[in-house]
């Protein structure tokens, strides 16, 4: 019905204008144009039988770019991320180590199902092997914007807002019709519930399509199923490359990725160990606003001010709460819901002033050094790894961390190769220009990678204005660093600043800038003692081989000047023997590493050559590799 | 035409002598080097008396057990070889041929000996100065980038060539210009004109100047290549002809007259067989366009390689006298560099019909 009366609104809308020009035209004949026929007037009263309530549903249905489904492209991508982010935050928090399957198969309405490049719809299916969900909370869960856990309290995770996969879902029935459809059991011992929700766009409310309890193979856990409109393409910011990161930065998850072009990818657990699990904490004076504190003095449960300052803020003892108070010029005995106006500024004033603790720092859950160790050198194929980790920071008074991470080189296969190859004598003017990439930065918030809006981020741009060639990395002027390198930041925080609703890029506080940049390098630094020593072993290895390779050439063109009556083999004999002398002997070839001597050094770090692996190499992969 | 009994040349002689320096060195475990004197300014000496610039006795080591020099050492003697190889054949060659003769890869690596002609051009004007051997007996020639116009009569490998008539064109002046290559047989001119540029040149022999003035019109398209230069030395000292040097009014243009009258610093040691320390400039002089009027707006503004260049002029020992000094700041004054071509201002027969004339009969050039 309402896409048959859609057109013939748009048609007489249209019709109408062009109706009224011709008049104006003739009109506009005569030498005093008359004055312009004044506009239908408005009444307050018909403008007030207009206005009416938005509903959050109604509101992300016109701007769903907020939510980052700006493109099918990246829809597709947002669905699987939102899926993913929503398993993995459930299995941590009951403290479970993951094992989740993402399954993106294109979906064939009714004929044959075209390539996965081609297609325009897809079904996402993610399960994991968290807690499950009980069943009165599956609708709202998944059909009702801004409804979560997360919101409402200071906790590191990765969702934030509640508002994630009910988007998702009602992207998919948007641009598909399709409902929700939702598999979930807490324990062996209890049914599995199927449902299939839809959101009333209108009331933020789930509609129920269809509710029953199923047979499912799996013990314990949640299946999510969404039919979305989206596009597959690889590369970056594509799905793999989201699933790739996540590996990364998780990998204490197991996770099995069913590909559209149905290939099916297994990334193993590499770190046996569930991260901390974080702790909630209250919010600190410093990081509300004046509006925030009013909310807070309506809502508390406390009777007295002091009371309320000590009991729902974070490091707020009852000393300190007396002199906020003092300096407010409150009584500390006033009841909470009457301070307002004037002096509820006053003592907004006053919180600012007063000297309080930096906030508790326990709450934080950070991935750790040995993890993202294994999870580059898992993932990636480099000479050279190192992670650090920041001791905790606080930015408007919300603790974070930033750790940071750095794999180097194409790994000791590709090394190899590149000196064999290249064969075919250079020509005037050729080089080898091989060496013109730049590095790859992937940035984490909570765990999550984030894959668009680099340049807006704080993570790209203190990559960017680190020094990197105090560290023999070579970087023009405001371009990343240049070589064969991936840089990982996370960071991770009871609140992330993202700069919208889509969660791409970190707001660029001084703070966390700052953070970021004593992260990246301290990563620099160990960075440049493993080229400096590498480089200081290929150069005296270098020398004698220069000598070695001009020895022929000089000694060759001695016997044709000398008419080619010349003992060449004493003469070369000489010249080596001199050669060897020069360069040290064995003393290069102990330079070179030979003999193993560990990673020089450096902490949190692993160094891959082609005779093996020194360092910190996690059990899990040492024993694969 | 080598026959067994060919005796080896002197240049030949000589280098062999490189292979001589590595051999001994390598018997006595020393590292082999080279001395090869410095071709800059610091090692130039210009000697007042003669007129000339001549080389001093800084030598640079270059030894084959420095990894700086190592390459270089490998391509000297490289090149040595090439050119021993020429001595042997009797042929002579251009710098780019020995370039393409002495390229290849070197054994076991993807490294070729030279990459580009940078590389064996500086190399060769080593051995030159290294060896005291001038590129002529070198065998290696440069392009015949002159022409030459006048009562002249040459035999170039038994050939007559009559100067006076071959039309507008001129004889190409060849690169290698010694008596061996080369004969004046008769020359009944009473100047030489040296011009630095083929437009002027080709004014002035269109115009017939040399046939008025009775003169010898010469010209190297920019910095004269060695061939012109020699042969207006030989004409100046073997026929006592006095040499006059026409250049644009501009840094290089003085830096060009002072390579034909002192030498070059780059190749000093050769400035005796080359330099011609009595010819004179004639023009353009930074006092012309007033003396000639020429409006300040054919000029063009110096930049600022010229004012550097200028500067550097300034410093030159050769470029101290008085006359000099005035001539290069008035320049620098008035901010202007004036070209030969911007006479057409005037009359495209300027130059010969009034500018040369006016020079020629009020003597007016500097020494």
């Amino acid at each position: 019905m309402a896409s048959k009366t859609a057109p013939v609104t748009a048609k007489t809308k249209s019709a109408a204008p062009a109706k009224r020009a011709t008049p104006a035209t003739r009109t506009a004949a005569p030498p005093k144009p008359p004055v312009a026929k004044p506009a239908p007037t408005v009444t307050a009263v018909e403008m007030g039988a207009r206005q009416r309530d938005i509903s959050v549903s109604e509101f992300f249905t016109k701007n769903r770019h907020l939510l980052g489904f700006d493109n099918p492209r990246k829809a597709l991508l947002t669905c699987v991320k939102e899926a993913v982010d929503n398993a993995l935050d459930a299995c941590e928090e009951a403290g479970i180590l993951p094992d989740v399957v993402v399954r993106v198969e294109v979906s064939a309405q009714g004929e044959a199902a075209p390539p996965a490049s081609q297609a325009s719809r897809f079904r996402i299916t993610v399960t994991d092997n968290g807690p499950g969900i009980v069943r009165q909370q599956i609708p709202p869960i998944f059909a009702k914007l801004l409804y979560g856990s997360k919101f409402h309290r200071l906790r590191q995770s990765r969702g934030q807002q509640g508002i994630g996969i009910s988007a998702a879902g009602m992207y998919g029935q948007l641009t598909t019709g399709k409902p929700v459809q939702i598999i979930s059991r807490t324990s062996a011992r209890a049914p599995a519930h199927y449902f299939e929700v839809q959101i009333d766009t209108k009331k933020n409310e789930p509609r129920i399509l269809e509710k029953k309890q199923i047979a499912w193979e799996a013990p314990r856990g949640t299946q999510v199923t969404l039919e979305v409109e989206g596009r597959y393409q690889k590369g970056r910011a594509s799905v793999d490359e989201y699933v790739e990161q996540t590996i990364i930065a998780n990998p204490h998850v197991k996770l099995t990725y069913v590909t559209p072009e149905g290939e099916t990818k297994e990334y193993a657990r590499t770190f046996e160990q569930l991260p901390a699990s974080p702790r909630e904490i209250k919010p600190h004076p410093y990081g509300i606003e004046l509006g925030m504190l009013l909310k807070m003095l309506q809502d508390t449960t406390s009777h007295r001010l002091a009371g309320f300052l000590a009991g729902d803020f974070s490091r707020v003892s009852s000393a300190v709460a007396e002199e906020i108070v003092k300096a407010a010029g409150v009584s500390s005995r006033a009841r909470p819901r009457d301070v307002h106006g004037q002096a509820a500024e006053n003592l907004y004033k006053a919180i600012q002033t007063t000297k309080i603790m930096a906030p508790p720092t326990n709450c934080l859950s950070p991935i750790g050094e040995s993890a993202i160790l294994s999870g580059l050198y898992q993932q990636i194929k480099g000479e050279f790894y190192t992670a650090v980790s920041r001791p905790p920071a606080v930015y408007r008074g919300n603790p974070f961390i930033i750790e940071a991470g750095l794999a180097y080189g194409r790994g000791p296969e590709a090394a190899e190769s590149g000196a064999t190859k290249k064969t075919i004598p250079l020509a005037e003017g050729e080089s080898d220009d091989a060496d013109h990439e730049l590095a790859r930065v992937i940035r984490y918030a909570n765990r999550v990678p984030l894959l668009y809006q680099p340049s807006a981020c704080a993570i790209t741009r203190a990559v960017l204005d680190t020094t990197w060639r105090n560290y023999g990395i070579a970087q023009s002027r405001g371009a990343l660093p240049g070589g064969p390198m991936v840089i990982f930041v996370h960071m991770a925080s009871v609140w992330v600043p993202f700069t919208s609703e889509s969660k791409e890029a970190i707001a660029d506080y001084d703070e966390i800038h700052k953070e970021i940049n004593l992260a990246l390098r301290e990563c620099g630094r160990r960075l440049g003692a493993f080229l400096r020593r590498r480089e200081r072993a290929h150069s005296e290895f270098r020398r004698r081989n220069i000598f070695e390779l001009y020895i022929e050439e000089v000694v060759n063109s001695c016997n044709r000047l000398k008419g080619g009556r010349l003992p060449t083999a004493k003469l070369k004999e000489q010249l080596q023997k001199m050669a060897l002398k020069l360069t040290g002997g064995d003393r290069t070839d102990q330079l070179m590493g030979k003999n193993g001597g560990g990673p020089e050094g450096l902490p949190h770090s692993i160094i891959v050559t082609p005779d093996g692996v020194e360092g910190a190499v996690p059990a899990g992969v040492a024993e694969k590799a | 035409m080598a026959t067994k009994t060919r005796r080896p040349t002197a240049v030949e002689k000589k280098l062999v002598g490189i292979a001589d320096v590595v051999i001994n060195a390598a018997q006595r475990r020393k590292d082999p080097t080279l001395a090869i004197p410095v071709r800059a300014l610091s090692n130039i000496t210009f000697n007042e008396r003669r007129g000339l610039l001549e080389m001093g006795k800084r030598k640079q080591a270059r030894s084959f057990f420095n990894v700086a020099m190592a390459k270089k050492f490998m391509q000297t003697v490289l090149v040595a070889d090439a050119l021993a190889e020429l001595q042997r054949a009797n042929l002579t060659t251009s710098l780019r041929e020995i370039y393409y003769r002495t390229k290849h890869t070197i054994k076991n690596s993807h490294e070729n000996t030279l990459d580009t002609q940078d590389e064996s051009d500086p190399l060769i004007e080593d051995l030159e100065v290294t060896l005291e051997a001038l590129r002529e007996e070198l065998h290696v020639r440069a392009e015949n980038a002159g022409s030459i116009v006048g009562p002249l009569v040459l035999v170039d490998d038994g050939d007559q060539v009559n100067c006076a008539r071959l039309g507008k064109g001129g004889y190409s002046v060849p690169s290698i210009v010694e008596p061996e290559y080369l004969q004046i047989r008769r020359c009944t001119a009473d100047f030489v004109l040296l011009v630095e540029k083929g437009t002027q040149w080709n004014r002035l022999s269109e115009d017939k100047f040399w046939r008025r003035y009775n003169c010898i019109l010469l010209t190297g398209n920019g910095q004269p290549p060695r061939g012109v230069r020699r042969l207006a030395r030989r004409l100046h000292e073997e026929h006592g002809l006095p040499v006059y040097v026409l250049v644009d009014n501009d840094p290089w243009g003085y830096y060009i007259y002072s390579v034909i009258k002192q030498g070059s610093i780059n190749l000093a040691f050769e400035s005796q067989r080359m330099a011609i320390p009595k010819a004179k400039f004639v023009g353009l002089s930074s006092s012309d366009p007033e003396a000639y009027g020429l409006p300040r707006n054919v000029g063009i503004k110096l930049n600022d390689k010229d004012i550097a260049r200028a500067r550097e002029l300034l410093g030159y020992t050769w470029f101290a006298k008085k006359p000099w000094q005035e001539e290069i700041k008035r320049m620098l004054a008035s901010g202007l560099k004036y070209e030969l071509d911007a006479l057409a201002n005037k009359d495209f027969q300027y130059l010969t019909k009034r500018y040369l004339p006016r020079k020629l009969k009020e003597k007016d050039w500097l020494d």
